[in-house]
């Protein structure tokens, strides 16, 4: 790394804290200087309420935070509880996305193979992703009910992550089809003048270009995949994730305002731990990236 | 590896080919006829239009002719292609950008399944034979041109084909380059042996480089005349300023424009 490179990133660092800082100042100027009973036009609530319950102050959010979730002597603070639903949801998400990963790659392949299959399957991929969450998960967990096979039992968080993988598939299914499709005509005439086939040219040629695609699609399909998890917790009610720590928190919400802040806070901070995973693993793949692409 | 005597290294006859296209059947091709001997450089020269190109792709088996036969040293263009009898370069590069300079020319090998010592080995010669030695380690975007359109040539050549083909691979440079490339390749034909089809739409270029030049015109393609050309194994820059290189240039322009004083084909260089 140069000095002009470590400059770059220390002014993109200072940029990001800069934007957390304004948000902040932004929150408690409002809360100090804003209509104590918000704004309404017309019956619509077009800016909140200042009171403590609707806004509480952001150290009063800090201190629930660090202090214990309830009032048994054996209680952890609120801090971990979020910390480690985070890390059970992250979990979720994780598997979310292997499979929806997989499976979106597959589709791809299939779908570069079979000039008919793109045109048969494409459209169903964009009508899959208009159907609501919540219409979904109650089917996909009755039908996970129905799963046991010998030993194996099918449990709750698995129908979050297959909720999660169906959220997930769909930019990775099309980033990777565009990706494999991004050979030029020079390259794939140079492919077939060696003699190569339809496999040999999968390895050397397309998978290698479709890399600049797939780490945009995959970054998109990490964030997919936290808000499938986080949503589907909350519509079939799965323990231990996040998204039931939301709910179970926010139904506090009049007596302990301060306290709803931290898992929200917490799924924040998960999409971007999700965002740094990939990009750690991009990383890696650096020097197929010559080309990439923004999605 | 010298293929027997007698047999040609490219033979085309009685080659036609049309394209469907929203206008109707168009004729790119119409009844060629044409030999190519081991060894031997042929260019193919015409204005935009005339099937050089096409014609460049049946022989490679990047396309079938609709009707007529081609063979490649013997065989059919296909058998050819999948035997890897011959090395190809084309206008671009087609460099692959995450290989670097050594993986982009030992490609084909890798393909083809060349034990690593030996890939190794080969392309050492190469990357020595195209002046690249410097850059072995380079990427595709670190390179000018000149030195991606090297790189393609090694490619070409990896295989130890007996035949090149080669579609403008010099289109794309700057005109002092495509003279040095030109001296280049007179070279690399030398120390290799292979015969050469060339398309280009350069008069001296053409002229330089072959023992014949093919002048081709359009709707439908035809070989209009054949040049011959041979101006000696030992040419070097000089060669552009001598009487016999203009001689040449004049009859490969005569041929092009069918009449001397004939207004210019379009789409020809005659620089």
């Amino acid at each position: 790394m140069n000095s002009t490179s470590v400059a770059r990133t220390a002014r993109a660092i200072a940029l990001g804290a800069l934007g957390i800082v304004l948000l902040g100042v932004i929150w408690e100027v409002y809360k100090l200087l804003g209509p104590a009973a918000g704004f309404e036009l017309f019956g619509v609530q077009l800016l909140p309420r200042t009171s403590d319950v609707a806004m509480p102050h952001l150290w009063d959010m800090l201190a629930r935070a660090l202090a214990p979730a309830n009032t048994s002597a054996a209680s952890q603070p609120v801090w971990l509880a979020v910390a480690l639903a985070c890390l059970s949801s992250l979990g979720t998400a994780a598997m979310g996305l292997l499979v929806g990963a997989v499976v979106g790659f597959g589709l791809a392949l299939v779908m570069l193979r079979l000039r008919v299959a793109e045109s048969a399957i494409l459209p169903w991929l964009v009508l899959s992703q208009t159907v609501p969450l919540i219409a979904l998960a109650p089917v996909i967990v009755s039908w996970g009910g129905r799963v046991q096979i010998g030993e194996f039992e099918w449990q709750r968080w698995m129908s979050v992550a297959v909720i999660a993988s169906y959220l997930a598939f769909f930019p990775v299914a099309v980033g990777a089809l565009r990706g494999l499709q991004s050979p030029l005509v020079a390259q794939q005439e140079l492919m077939h003048s060696f003699a190569a086939g339809w496999w040999k040219t999968l390895l050397h040629l397309r998978l290698p270009a479709s890399v600049p695609y797939l780490i945009p699609a995959l970054r998109l399909g990490a964030a997919s995949a936290i808000i499938g998890t986080v949503v589907a917790e909350v519509s079939t009610g799965a323990k231990g994730g996040i998204g039931r720590l939301i709910i179970e928190y926010a139904q506090s919400g009049s007596s302990d305002p301060a306290k709803a802040w931290s898992p929200i806070a917490g799924a924040v901070l998960m999409g971007l731990a999700a965002a740094g995973i990939v990009a750690l693993v991009a990383l890696t793949l650096g020097r197929f990236r010559r080309n990439e692409v923004t999605a | 590896m010298s293929p027997a005597s007698g047999v040609k290294a490219v033979e085309v006859t009685g080659v036609t080919k049309t394209f469907p296209t929203k206008a109707g059947l168009v004729t790119a091709l119409d009844d060629v006829a044409l030999s190519v001997a081991p060894g031997e450089f042929v260019s193919l020269i015409g204005p935009s239009g005339c099937g050089k190109s096409t014609l460049l792709r049946l022989i490679a088996d990047l396309d079938t002719p609709t009707a007529g036969s081609i063979t490649v040293f013997g065989k059919s263009a296909r058998q050819a292609r999948l035997d890897q009898d011959y090395g190809i370069a084309f206008q671009t590069a087609g460099l692959l950008p995450w290989r670097s300079v050594t993986a982009n020319i030992e490609l084909p090998l890798q393909l083809h399944g060349a034990e690593r010592a030996q890939r190794r080995d080969r392309v050492a010669e190469l990357i020595e034979l195209v002046g690249l030695s410097e850059f072995a380690g380079s990427y595709p975007e670190q390179l000018s041109g000149g030195m991606q359109q090297r790189v393609a040539i090694a490619r070409a050549l990896a295989e130890r084909p007996e035949l090149l083909l080669m579609d403008e691979p010099f289109g794309a440079l700057d005109e002092m380059t495509r003279e040095r490339m030109q001296s280049e390749l007179v070279r690399i034909c030398g120390e290799t042996g292979a015969a050469v089809i060339f398309v280009t739409h350069s008069i001296p270029e053409a002229v330089f480089l072959s023992d014949r030049v093919v002048v081709m015109s359009p709707r439908p393609g035809r070989i209009r005349e054949v040049v011959e050309v041979r101006l000696g194994d030992a040419r070097g820059e000089a060669l552009r300023e001598e009487a016999a290189f203009f001689t040449s240039v004049t009859d490969v322009r005569e041929a092009l424009h069918g009449t001397p004083g004939a207004p210019a084909a379009r789409g020809v260089e005659s620089r």
